[in-house]
């Protein structure tokens, strides 16, 4: 038990002086998603159950590869940041430091192998 | 990691049901949560009896006349029987609400009792309130002025008194802060939505000159940016305020400053 004062306890260490820009981030991902999901469930519906060689084809041209490939990035850096929020108010201590180093390699790594995948279709 | 369930001395245990009085024909059953800090027990639902002929309308009501006439060793904060102190805050049928203001006959059923949630008790349905007035304390709840004149009274357009309405009225109850899902899980560094509302009610005032100082203190991932909009605290607010709309507000202002 530390003899500390109301006033300290409540103080903390004080101000971080951030978090505007992550939640600015986090309205932009979500206006950018909100035009993205649709452009990309309808490029993607369009194709969908159709043979391989015409997906790819259908893949190789730019429309249809960008917009997959802005989804993929737009939403896994969304993901990123929404996930950071979730485990914030979760997980405490160094448990946190860890979750969120692993949420990160983790959102970064399946947006890199999707985009490994759009651009060898695509190339 | 949060704690979901309650811990081993915090459990709920079956308490006491005390007799029903005698002659009555209006019954109503209330169940109040007690714990005694002194007896080393976990706490317990008693159960009373309350004839509604011979008792006022409110759940503040019902609680006096069981303390008066039931049962003195029950423990609980009142004042001003009006809603204007704030200090019969508990949860009743679920709900943070004052007891004073809440009529029994907008409880469907039994009327159970608790203190309010996620905090430390420190007896019956008196809940240890430490921290949420420091916290309050901490954004500075007072008029801050660099400028020395007007040395008297500083004047206020009626359109800039009107942006007060909806804040000058919270009578730090609690009742939102402790409703608030992000409140339980990091309410040792989120403000809640009561001390946030308040800052706003600053942030806003148009005499106010450390609208940019208030601001800074504010800007931290867990004392602002903790509220996701749950909006428990507008729908629990006894005082019908909306302290979601000012912390919407303060994030606002936030945006503002930087794009």
């Amino acid at each position: 038990m530390a003899y500390l004062t109301d006033r300290k306890r409540a103080a903390g260490l004080g101000s971080a002086k951030t978090g505007t820009e992550h939640h600015w981030q986090m309205m932009v991902t979500s206006v950018a998603l909100l035009i993205l999901i649709p452009l990309f469930v309808f490029t993607f519906g369009a194709i969908l159950g159709q043979p391989y060689e015409d997906v790819l084809a259908y893949y190789q041209r730019p429309f249809p590869a960008v917009v997959a490939a802005l989804t993929i990035l737009v939403g896994f850096f969304h993901f990123r940041q929404g996930v950071q929020v979730l485990i914030e108010d979760y997980v405490h201590g160094l448990a946190r430091k860890i979750a969120i180093i692993l949420m990160i390699c983790v959102s970064y790594s399946a947006a890199a192998f999707a985009i490994f995948a759009i651009v060898r279709i695509a190339i | 990691m949060v704690q979901l369930t309650l811990p081993k001395n915090s459990r709920m245990t079956v308490g006491k049901t005390w007799p029903l009085p005698e002659g009555a024909n209006n019954l109503r059953k209330v169940q109040i949560y007690r714990w005694n800090p002194d007896d080393g027990k976990n706490p317990q639902l008693d159960t009373y009896f309350v004839d509604m002929d011979s008792c006022g309308p409110m759940v503040l009501d019902a609680l006096i006349k069981i303390k008066n006439e039931i049962d003195p060793t029950l423990t609980f904060r009142r004042s001003c029987r009006e809603g204007i102190c704030g200090s019969c805050a508990m949860n009743i049928d679920g709900i943070n609400t004052l007891a004073c203001i809440y009529g029994v006959d907008e409880v469907v059923g039994d009327i159970k009792v608790y203190p309010l949630p996620h905090m430390p008790v420190i007896k019956d349905l008196i809940p240890d309130l430490t921290h949420f007035y420091a916290q309050h304390a901490s954004i500075m709840p007072w008029l801050e002025t660099k400028t020395n004149r007007p040395a008297k009274e500083w004047k206020q357009s009626v359109e800039d008194r009107e942006k007060l309405d909806g804040l000058y009225e919270c009578v730090m109850c609690a009742c939102c802060s402790t409703s608030c899902p992000s409140y339980w899980w990091n309410g040792d560094r989120y403000l809640g939505p009561a001390a946030l509302l308040h800052a706003y009610r600053w942030i806003i005032d148009s005499r106010d000159e450390s609208t940019g100082e208030r601001l800074d203190d504010l800007e931290d991932p867990f004392k602002l940016y903790r509220c996701h909009t749950i909006m428990n605290c507008a729908k629990t607010c006894p005082k019908g305020l909306n302290p979601a709309k000012a912390i919407a507000h303060i994030k606002k202002m936030m945006v503002e400053r930087v794009v």
